[in-house]
């Protein structure tokens, strides 16, 4: 047998910007697990990474970009959508992944988070909701859920939190899922999936932000996981109405979206330009 | 079908000629939102883009159609947004994010009287230190202010390819005004038009260093897919793109936005001077107000007064060399502005009380008529 003495190599090499490790999470951060799921979907999916692109907001998520070894930009703070869709308009042969937080994503961007959605702009959105602002020191977030305790609720929150399935779904999201970093299987395959589809993907991962968010809730890395297997329930094409997070009745996991609809892209060049274009550029 | 370039003479208005400039620039992505007076630019766009092969969005607001341009640009398509006192205040973070990460791109200002709602349907030139300095941090920006439908085609040309040259955004920062003031202009054949394309990047893309500057300062530009893995980020980076938290990291990083601006001043500096020869008092203006200061400077010449202008077409960077050998000769300064005395302020600092340094300003919502200019003329030389 030709015994290869070489060390092997970490699976994700290629896509790991290997001259950025250590990476910036702290021990028991869930980022890094969604972060490998996405690169592994990347490369399983066999997509042309010549011709892939990461995008991330400012967060401890929006630094996923700068350890991807693709095209990869941070932008400001709630605007890696907005970004992403011009980049993905200007060049449609672009695929676009879209890899940030929840308080990026949904508190400063979520106006941009619904208008893609609605346009059906060609992008993988994946969201690492750790309920709460983990870069800042954990601050309350849109999705931190009533009455937990973050540095500006000492008290507990005071108010409810975002459905993000159901804000995707009711936006126009053509793809929408949820996974937790405990079900890196599933949650590799959704985004897989995602990458493969056109149109707008939305997948929500929650994972544990044990510094910041779990410290003030009593809760460590290991028991954030327990509730992940103990606490949730798979079921696919479930309503999106049903998916508010509650620990107490459970939460709720699956692909609960996957409907085709032209994208921007499509019907941008179907509605606005000029049919002799469009058949000059079939020739071509 | 119409071509990218529509030579000929036409009667349009200032905001369409910007669009069509923006399209024999060779832009073809643009997201903006609606905003008086600027809205016909994207209005006009909307219309032309598609048949040229580009890309018009109007996103949800100017935060967003500034990230969509700066986005568009880093896919390898000439961008540009407009947009009036509101959404240049909401597109100032994302300037920033083109400054820092050196992406070209096109910002036109077309002003209208503030601060807040201000008087939406009526000129000012409130926000020329809004352009220099409206953005976090100490940088450097190009900012040119066209003062005719004419000149407004001609520098939006000009506008992309300084920004494609120097990588760095350029604000168009031009008026109500002109903006809807309907004059002739001529469009030229598209061969007499220079158009300027970024530096790309070429060579090994192991090796390649995305911001290493090239032989003029400006590092060649890598666009996304073309298969050399760059990082871009608004974070304080080195030559690699990579983020470096270090005060010498940021030194570096400064010398070089700043440096590429600073040593090419020659190049990025246009302003014309009429009558300033034998000039004593010069009065300095730009946008709508360089046209009645003309006027002013006709009348005083014809009152045997020796007046000069000085026509700013780049206010920023600032002339300053050109304002301080003035200083040495002339008997003062007016700098004539819709604003309350912002450009007035440069002149004021680089005439560094030689000579006098006046202002003939307004709060906004009208121009400044020559006969002011005159009256304050007279009343203080
Ligand atoms: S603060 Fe929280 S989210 Fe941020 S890296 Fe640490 S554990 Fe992860």
């Amino acid at each position: 047998m030709n015994q290869d003495k070489k060390q092997p190599g970490h699976p994700l090499d290629g896509l790991l910007r290997t001259d950025r490790i250590p990476h910036i999470w702290c021990p028991g951060c869930g980022i890094g697990t969604a972060f490998s799921s996405c690169l592994i979907a990347m490369k399983e999916s066999q997509m042309d990474l010549q011709k892939t692109v990461m995008v991330s907001g400012i967060g401890c998520s929006g630094r996923g970009a700068g350890y991807a070894n693709v095209d990869s930009y941070h932008t400001t703070h709630g605007r890696a959508i907005p970004f992403a869709t011009g980049m993905k308009l200007a060049n449609p042969e672009l695929n676009v992944v879209v890899f940030s937080g929840d308080g990026d994503l949904f508190a400063i961007g979520g106006n941009h988070f619904i208008h893609a959605a609605r346009r059906n702009v060609d992008l993988t959105v994946v969201c690492v909701n750790n309920f709460n602002y983990g870069m800042t020191g954990g601050q309350v977030a849109a999705t931190t859920p009533y009455l937990a305790r973050t540095t500006t609720t000492p008290a507990g929150n005071p108010e409810p939190a975002f459905n993000l399935p159901l804000l995707a779904y009711a936006s126009g999201a053509t793809y929408v899922a949820r996974w937790t970093i405990l079900h890196t299987r599933d949650l590799t395959e959704s985004i897989q999936e995602a990458f493969l589809r056109h149109g707008f993907s939305f997948i929500e991962v929650l994972a544990p932000c044990p510094i910041n968010y779990g410290r003030r809730n009593k809760e460590k890395a290991l028991d954030t996981m327990r509730v992940y297997q103990e606490q949730t329930l798979i079921k696919n094409d479930a309503h999106p109405s049903e998916l508010d997070i509650d620990f107490d009745r459970g939460i709720i996991l699956g692909k609960f979206v996957d409907v085709e609809r032209p994208t921007c892209s499509e019907r941008y060049d179907d509605t606005c330009r000029p049919k002799e274009l469009m058949e000059e550029e079939k020739a071509a | 079908m119409n071509p990218a370039v529509l030579t000929g003479e036409h009667f349009m208005t200032g905001d369409v000629a910007c669009a069509e400039g923006a399209l024999a620039a060779g832009c073809r992505f643009f997201g903006g939102y609606p905003i008086t007076p600027a809205t016909e630019i994207a209005e006009h766009i909307s219309a032309r883009m598609p048949e040229l092969g580009g890309t018009f969005i109007q996103m949800e607001d100017e935060i967003a159609a500034m990230a969509s341009v700066i986005g568009g640009s880093c896919a390898g398509v000439k961008s540009m947004t407009a947009t009036s006192g509101p959404g240049f205040s909401l597109m100032m973070e994302n300037i920033g994010l083109a400054v820092c990460t050196e992406t070209p791109c096109v910002v036109v200002n077309v002003q209208r009287a503030g601060p807040s709602t201000g008087l939406p349907t009526q000129g000012a030139q409130g926000d020329m230190l809004q352009a220099r300095w409206g953005s976090h941090g100490h940088y450097e920006i190009i900012a040119l202010a066209p003062s005719s439908p004419q000149e407004i085609f001609y520098q939006t040309i000009r506008a992309f390819n300084l920004s494609e040259t120097y990588r760095v955004p350029v604000l168009i920062m031009t008026d109500e005004m002109v903006g809807h003031l309907s004059e002739r202009v001529v469009i030229p054949k598209a061969k007499a038009i220079k158009t300027v394309s970024r530096p790309r990047a070429k060579g090994r893309k192991d090796r390649f260093k995305p911001f290493e500057p090239g032989p003029n300062g400006v590092p060649p530009m890598a666009i996304a897919g073309e298969g050399y893995n760059i990082h871009v980020t608004g974070l304080t980076h080195d030559e690699m793109g990579y983020p470096a938290m270090t005060v010498e990291a940021q030194a570096k990083m400064m010398a070089q936005l700043v440096g590429k601006i600073r040593r090419n001043l020659d190049d990025i500096i246009s302003t014309e001077g009429y009558e300033l020869e034998d000039a004593e008092i010069v009065i300095v203006s730009y946008g709508v107000s360089a046209r009645t200061s003309l006027a002013a400077v006709e009348e005083a010449r014809g009152e045997g007064i020796k007046a000069g202008l000085l026509k700013l077409n780049t206010v920023w960077p600032f002339p300053e060399d050109q304002i301080r050998a003035l200083s040495e000769r002339v008997k003062g300064f007016i700098t004539v502005e819709i604003n309350l005395g912002q450009i007035h302020l440069e002149v004021e600092r680089c005439a560094c009380g030689k000579v006098p340094a006046l202002l003939a300003g307004h709060p906004g919502g009208t121009i400044i008529p020559p006969d002011r200019v005159i009256e304050i003329l007279k009343e203080g030389f």
